[in-house]
């Protein structure tokens, strides 16, 4: 299925947002995640399924400043 | 020093600002009016604190706990090779003199802590976070939401900076989206990930922006939408971001009610 990940669209096999991260190898503490513009908790990562055309965000921490 | 219309000297040094019909000398005199805290004087605090001088802001405070290292000079440009060793807040302070004598400036050589943060945070009216570690960008923006302050947040890493606009109890808060700072070892922070210089430049220069809109209450603030800026694409971003009902401090049931501090140092993916 076809979702935007960052801006940008991806073909995902589908699954769970938690499962989409573990393919990226990018561990849930790391981002906070977005789905169509809703901040998501993170015990939600892997209760919510994706769908075809959905949204995502995956915000870094970006802590410099300096 | 407040702006005076009638003299000859504030409205030559101001005339680019009076022209624009959104300042104007009613602008320039809420300009003179203003008080804005800059927390950090380094990477973004460097160029939000010289544009803002530039721009007649007639009171800037500057917190900063920290001397000029030579490693800082190739970003933080509010800096010379002549102040290594200074506290930067004395540095940031007789340059911002230097662009515009009619500036007061404060200066707190020290760190922003949960027992002086509402403190110094209560005598300005809007807040630039300019730290580079996460307990602080925690610490300022719980502090701007129990001091009723205006925030312009950023962050810079690398190749990517981020701003984002938050009027406290009215538009999303930086906990909205990060409920607490990164466990620590598992995401860069500071002095051992690297950052492009001049990418303080852009993001500190787009938070001296937001500031003036706060100040001339003109334009479309960044507030509700997080400015995502990617300068190797050269590509900026605009992210929604909606009030969190679940926000441990600005939500419906907060776990936050008080001042408290994350533990330092989260900047622990050490390479020394």
């Amino acid at each position: 299925m076809q979702v935007t990940i960052n801006g940008k669209p991806e073909a995902v096999q589908g699954g769970t947002i938690l499962e989409i991260l573990k393919a990226k190898d990018i561990s849930p503490q790391m981002v906070a995640v977005e789905l169509n513009s809703k901040i998501l908790e993170r015990d939600e990562l892997a209760s919510t399924v994706v769908k075809d055309g959905d949204a995502i965000e995956l915000l870094f921490y970006m802590g410099g400043g300096r | 020093m407040p702006f005076i219309p009638d003299s000859e000297e504030q409205v030559a040094r101001y005339s680019r600002h009076i022209l624009l019909p959104e300042v104007g000398g009613k602008g320039q005199k809420k300009i003179g009016l203003a008080k804005v805290l800059i927390v950090g004087a380094g990477g973004l605090g460097s160029p939000a604190a010289l544009y803002l001088a530039a721009a007649g802001v007639g009171t800037i405070g500057l917190i900063d706990g920290d001397v000029v290292d030579l490693s800082n000079l190739q970003r933080q440009v509010i800096h010379q090779t002549a102040d290594i060793g200074r506290p930067k807040v004395e540095s940031a302070k007789a340059r911002i003199l230097a662009i515009n004598p009619g500036v007061a400036v404060d200066t707190y050589y020290t760190r922003l802590t949960a027992e002086n943060a509402l403190d110094i945070i209560g005598r300005y009216d809007i807040v630039l976070d300019g730290v580079d570690n996460f307990p602080a960008k925690f610490l300022i923006n719980d502090a701007c939401f129990f001091a009723r302050k205006a925030l312009v947040h950023g962050g810079i890493l690398r190749f990517d900076g981020r701003v984002f606009t938050i009027l406290p109890g009215k538009s999303a808060c930086y906990r909205c989206v990060f409920k607490q700072p990164p466990p620590p070892g598992l995401v860069a922070s500071c002095q051992e990930a690297g950052v492009i210089g001049a990418l303080a430049g852009v993001i500190g220069t787009i938070q001296a922006t937001e500031v003036l809109k706060l100040i001339l209450d003109r334009g479309r603030l960044l507030t509700d939408r997080l400015l995502d800026y990617d300068a190797r694409l050269t590509r900026f971003r605009e992210i929604k971001i909606a009030r969190n009902p679940k926000c441990p401090l600005c939500g419906e049931h907060p776990d936050i009610t008080q001042l408290t501090e994350h533990e330092p140092e989260v900047c622990a993916v050490k390479t020394a």
